[in-house]
Order: structure tokens, then C-alpha cells, then sequence
């Protein structure tokens, strides 16, 4: 029986995570076992592999930049209550705005200026993407989920024309793909001999200045109290639209500039299958980061497990490219489900008969 | 013309399916998310089953029972531990794709004989209207009698009103005695159902293969239909004919010599959905909305 609590409890909400992360990994031995594949060997190559070596873990690092990026504007964007499942497409924007910006640049213009340039036009396409389910929310009621969600399908389309039509590589032999970037476009390393690069600056840079906003600020007072109480929020002044707008310019904002700096640092050109489902992947970081942008880089690592894992199962084990989700979809479902014991205990209770 | 009708009801059957069970889920209050989860499951267990029995009867079955499943995961969750809703559904659409995608990962290339029609070609009369009135597989008509079946029970059982009471003032049926949590965990198991039966209808009849994501976002096209329907399931009925002949637009769109980039044809459903979206939306639609859609509900008392 589940009763409520008087307060959340402050240290459920930090343990619930640990919990699920564990839960996880118990019912992936479980599902793998049933699936009739090895589970001891498939939750080494999942989990362990990952931490291997210091390039599997410098990978880490590199799969963790757009998630954490995307994940901490969700957690902005979900305080307020607005469901942006959108990131995807907003970040497939950011990557063709970044790479419209480096593949039209003028030959011996102050290259200096050019990545900055590319960023900031990511950051821009994503603001684009997710402004218009903000004013069709705001204008006509539609709802922001499905409306933000049909906008990915329409922005990978849009990635794939590009691709294949008027951004096509002349030299790319008929392969979906346009030419490299210039160099000035180019993310440059952190690390040597690794692929680590600046992004991971600009993430913790945003995690901090989200976390400053969203705790330190009239602002983000007002998103978080639209997310708790709507009603009393709109009492206090204010805006829900506004509050709408801002959360998705926000969060649209920096899942285009991780967009942009996975095109300008990792695939470093633009192609169909860019967005490698970090979107998706992203709404489970906030999630697991407590709606808390900082949570959120750490979140993030997380989650970079499962992509590297997942990468290491496709080679190792030639499991589909897919079952990553398996254990993304269970690490969210075990941490909603854990996340109730933050506002109810378990109470065993005795039926007496008068009940 | 023919040709295009016969296409736009098949394209129509698997969003009729997954949105008439997906009215009743909401109808209850409870906002499911996770339908394009649920269609990869079915189509998934589907063809294993049909494959492995010879028989898509058996196939259609196992779609349904794999959607009931998954549905029965999204209501522990989301009823019994009175999670976030739509977050509960994102988590069961991530984990349908990669369970269906694991699942699945033998079946990749295999084919089976389609589900035929329940009339063979050659007993239909001559007449074009009436060939494809009564040329079509039996799930097209399951489809249209479910959705009518629905309706009336919504509309014109006792049991059906006490669903949507439950969905409109879950408090207030509690307090009058109605089974508030049982019945949304059925209404979800029977939306599961469905999602599992429009699954198993792309892999057993409209392909007829399996291959990963196979559902193409129809899951979330559905959920649009429940919304553009205004919760009505007549109207879902027209919407998924409506939405049908609009996505194949992007296949007759080349023959009629229009030279647009085909990337842009298949933007047709998303964008069509987005326009129905905010013209229903702009047009007060979402009154219809039961009034504690996706809110938890745990008794107190």
C-alpha cells in the first residue's frame, strides 16, 4: 500500500537514480538470459567495456557532450511542465544551420570567426525548431508534444534532401554526404590522441549557467512554479506563454548547438543518420538528472554508457544497433517507478475487519 | 483510382486500430504515449509467430498479447506507482523499439505470404465500387466493426459512461464507488491490444516482412488521430481514412509529374499532422478532452 508522504524526501530523490541504474542492469541479466544470449557476457560488453581502456573512456566523455547539452536545457524545459520530445529534430537543425554556415563560407574570410559561426547558427536552428511548436501552442493550443515530435521527422527529411540534393558532395560518388567541413570549422581537440574536444567545456559552461538561471533568477522561479502549480504561477504574474516560449527557445537553443558541435567536431560533414538517436536518449537524462542541469552532466555519463556498450555489443556480440534502447527504455521505466518512494512510503497494512 | 483506394484503406487500417484503443485509454484518463512501442512489439511477435506456425491468425493473436504485455509494464508504472504519464510512455516507446529490434534481429529478411482477402479475386462481382467494398482482408473490417463496437460502448452502455466518468472526475468515482485504477488498467490493456493488432498488421499483411522501426512514427501519427477525432471514435474512423490518402500523396505525387524532391512528399503525413493538429486545435477540439487527461490518481480514502 502506498501512502503519502507529508514532505519528498530530499534523499530518495538523490538515491532513486542509484536504484534504477541497478534495477537496470539486474533486468538486462534477466532479458538477455531469456532471450537465450549469453547475459554475463553481454552486460561485460555493455557496462564494463565501456571503462576498458582510455580510449573507450575518452569515447565516453564524447558520446556524454550532446547528450549532456540536450539533457540540461530538457530539465529547464520539463520544470516548466512543456513536453518537448522534440530535440531530435532541433538538433538535426543545429547541425544543418551549423553546416549551411561552414560549407558556404567564404574562401580566405577570417577563418577564426568561422566555428564560433557555425555554433551560433546551430544554436539558432535549434531555436527555429523549437520556437514553432511554441507558437502553435501559444496561437492555437496544438500540443507542443506530437507537434515538436512530427517536426523531427520533417527536420531528418529535410537533412536527407540536403545530403543527397543541393549540399551533396560533388567528389562523394553518389554517397549521402557532403564535403568536410574546412578546418576553420573544425572543433578543435582537448586531448591529443583522442577525440576529445572543447564541446565538453561549452556543456559544463551551460549546465552551470541553466543552473544558475534556473535557481538564482526571477525566471527560473517562474518556471519552476509553472511546473508545480500553474495556476498559482499565472496568479503570481507569470506568463504561461511566455514561460512556454522561453523553455523552448531554451531547450531548442542547445540541443541545435549540440547538433552543431557533433557536425563540427565529431562527424565533421553532414549526413543522414546524424542525430544517433541522442535525442530520445537526452529526455532520459533529464529524468535521471533530476531536472537539474548539473544532474545532468552527470546524467549524461550514464546514458554514454549505453551508447558506447551499444557499440561495443553491434561489433562484439552483433546485436542490433537498437537494443541500446532496451536498457535506455528500462533505466526509465525503473527510475519513474522508484521516483514514487520520493512522495509515498510503503506501508504494509493489516486488513482489520471493520475495514 | 481503384488502385489508390485500395491503398489508402490498407495504409488506414493500422491507425484505426492503434487510435480506437488508444480513445479508450484516454477516455479513462490515462494519456499513453507509448503506441509506437506497443506497435513494434506486435509486429514483432506477429511474424515470429506466423512465421514459425504457418498460421497469421495465430500471428495476429500473439501481435495482440504482445501489446497487452507491454501495456500491462506502462500500467505498473504509470497507474500502480502513479508516474508521470507521458514520460512513462516515452520510456515504453524507447523500450518497444529496442526489445522489438533484439527480438526481431533473425527475422530480418524473411518473408511471408500476406494475409489474403476474405474473398478471393475471381468470386468478386465486376462492378469497380463493389470489388473493393468486399475485396478486402478480414482485419479491414475488424478494424471498421471495433472502432463502431467501441463507440457504442462508450456511448450507449452503462459501463461505457462509467469509463468516461472515471476519465472526467476520477475523484468523484471513487467517491461514488467505481474502480477507478481497475478500470484504467483495463481500458490501457485493451488500448495495448490494439497497438499490438495494428503492429501485427504491417508485418503480417501491409508489407509483409519485418524490419527494425518498421512503425515509421504511425504510432504517433495515431495519437495525433485521437486528438484531431476529439475523442470520438466515428471521427477517428474518418480521420484515419482521411490521414491515409494524405501520406500516399507522396506516392501518387510522382506520378502525376509533379517534380518535387521526394524527401519533401514524405514530409506529407508529419506536416498533415501538424495542420490537422492546429486547425483542431484553433477550433476548440480539446473541450472534448476527458478533464483529468494524464493525471495520476491515487485513492486517499
Amino acid at each position: 500500500m502506498l501512502e503519502r508522504r507529508v514532505a519528498p524526501s530530499p534523499f530518495l530523490a538523490i538515491l532513486s537514480p542509484v536504484i534504477a541504474v541497478a534495477l537496470t542492469i539486474l533486468a538486462g541479466f534477466a532479458l538477455f538470459a531469456a532471450l537465450g544470449k549469453d547475459p554475463v557476457q553481454a552486460m561485460e560488453v555493455y557496462f564494463l567495456s565501456p571503462f576498458a581502456d582510455a580510449y573507450n573512456r575518452s569515447e565516453l566523455l564524447v558520446k556524454a557532450i550532446p547528450l549532456a547539452l540536450i539533457g540540461s536545457g530538457l530539465a529547464i524545459c520539463f520544470r516548466a511542465g512543456v513536453f518537448n520530445i522534440g530535440a531530435p529534430g532541433q538538433y538535426t537543425l543545429g547541425a544543418i544551420f551549423a553546416g549551411g554556415v561552414a560549407l558556404h563560407a567564404p574562401e580566405g574570410a577570417a577563418m577564426i570567426w568561422l566555428l564560433p559561426a557555425c555554433l551560433v547558427a546551430g544554436i539558432v536552428g535549434g531555436m527555429l525548431w523549437g520556437w514553432i511548436p511554441a507558437i502553435l501552442r501559444n496561437l492555437a493550443g496544438a500540443n507542443v508534444i506530437l507537434v515538436s515530435l512530427m517536426l523531427t521527422y520533417v527536420a531528418a527529411l529535410l537533412l536527407d534532401w540536403l545530403v543527397r540534393g543541393p549540399w551533396a558532395d560533388p567528389l562523394g560518388r553518389g554517397f549521402p554526404k557532403t564535403a568536410t567541413f574546412p578546418d576553420g570549422a573544425l572543433m578543435p581537440n582537448l586531448v591529443e590522441g583522442t577525440r576529445l574536444h572543447w564541446g565538453l567545456i561549452l556543456a559544463v559552461i551551460a549546465a552551470l549557467v541553466l543552473a544558475w538561471m534556473l535557481f538564482a533568477t526571477r525566471r527560473g522561479f517562474g518556471i519552476r512554479a509553472m511546473g508545480l502549480a500553474p495556476k498559482a504561477a499565472t496568479f503570481g504574474g507569470f506568463s504561461e506563454a511566455k514561460t512556454v516560449t522561453y523553455v523552448l527557445l531554451v531547450s531548442g537553443g542547445l540541443a541545435g548547438l549540440a547538433g552543431a558541435v557533433e557536425a563540427t567536431a565529431t562527424i565533421q560533414q553532414l549526413q543522414p543518420d546524424i542525430a544517433a538517436g541522442y535525442g530520445f536518449a537526452a529526455i532520459i537524462v533529464a529524468f535521471l538528472g533530476r531536472l537539474n542541469p548539473i544532474g545532468a552532466l552527470i546524467a549524461a555519463l550514464a546514458l554514454a554508457v549505453t551508447y558506447i556498450g551499444g557499440e561495443n555489443a553491434q561489433i562484439l556480440l552483433k546485436l542490433p544497433k537498437n537494443a541500446a534502447f532496451v536498457f535506455q527504455g528500462m533505466l526509465l521505466f525503473f527510475l519513474l517507478a522508484c521516483d514514487t518512494l520520493i512522495h509515498y512510503r510503503v506501508r504494509v497494512r493489516r486488513r482489520t475487519g471493520a475495514a | 483510382m481503384e488502385a489508390f483506394i485500395v491503398s489508402m484503406i490498407i495504409a488506414a487500417t493500422p491507425l484505426l486500430l492503434a487510435a480506437t484503443g488508444e480513445v479508450v485509454a484516454e477516455r479513462s484518463g490515462v494519456l499513453n504515449l507509448g503506441l509506437e512501442g506497443m506497435m513494434l512489439l506486435g509486429a514483432v511477435a506477429a511474424f515470429a509467430v506466423a512465421l514459425s506456425t504457418g498460421s497469421t491468425t495465430l500471428g495476429f493473436v500473439a501481435g495482440a498479447g504482445a501489446g497487452m504485455v507491454a501495456a500491462a509494464l506502462f500500467a505498473l508504472v504509470a497507474l500502480g506507482f502513479t508516474a508521470n504519464q507521458a514520460a512513462s510512455g516515452l520510456a515504453l516507446a524507447i523500450f518497444g523499439t529496442g526489445v522489438s529490434g533484439l527480438i526481431g534481429q533473425g527475422y530480418v529478411g524473411s518473408a511471408i505470404d500476406p494475409l489474403a482477402p476474405v474473398l478471393a479475386a475471381e468470386s468478386l462481382p465486376d462492378n469497380p465500387a463493389l470489388r473493393v467494398v468486399l475485396g478486402q482482408d478480414a482485419m479491414v473490417y475488424f478494424a471498421l466493426l471495433l472502432a463502431v463496437g467501441v463507440w457504442f460502448y462508450l456511448t450507449r452502455t452503462r459501463s461505457g459512461l462509467k469509463l468516461r466518468a472515471i476519465g472526467d472526475d476520477a475523484e468523484s468515482a471513487h467517491a461514488v464507488g467505481l474502480k477507478v485504477l481497475g478500470s484504467r488498467t483495463a481500458a490501457v490493456l485493451f488500448g495495448g491490444a490494439c497497438a499490438g493488432l495494428a503492429g501485427a498488421y504491417l508485418s503480417l499483411a501491409y508489407t509483409p516482412l519485418w524490419g527494425e522501426n518498421m512503425t515509421a512514427g504511425r504510432g504517433w501519427i495515431a495519437l495525433a488521430l485521437v486528438v484531431f477525432a476529439g475523442w470520438g471514435t466515428i471521427r477517428v474512423i474518418f480521420g484515419a481514412y482521411l490521414f491515409a490518402a494524405a501520406s500516399l500523396s507522396q506516392f501518387y505525387g510522382g506520378a502525376l509529374g509533379l517534380s518535387i524532391p521526394s524527401q519533401f512528399l514524405a514530409m506529407t503525413p508529419y506536416l498533415a499532422t501538424i495542420l490537422a493538429l492546429v486547425v483542431i486545435s484553433a477550433a476548440g477540439a480539446r473541450r472534448n478532452a476527458p478533464a483529468m487527461l494524464g493525471l495520476p490518481f491515487r485513492p486517499t480514502r
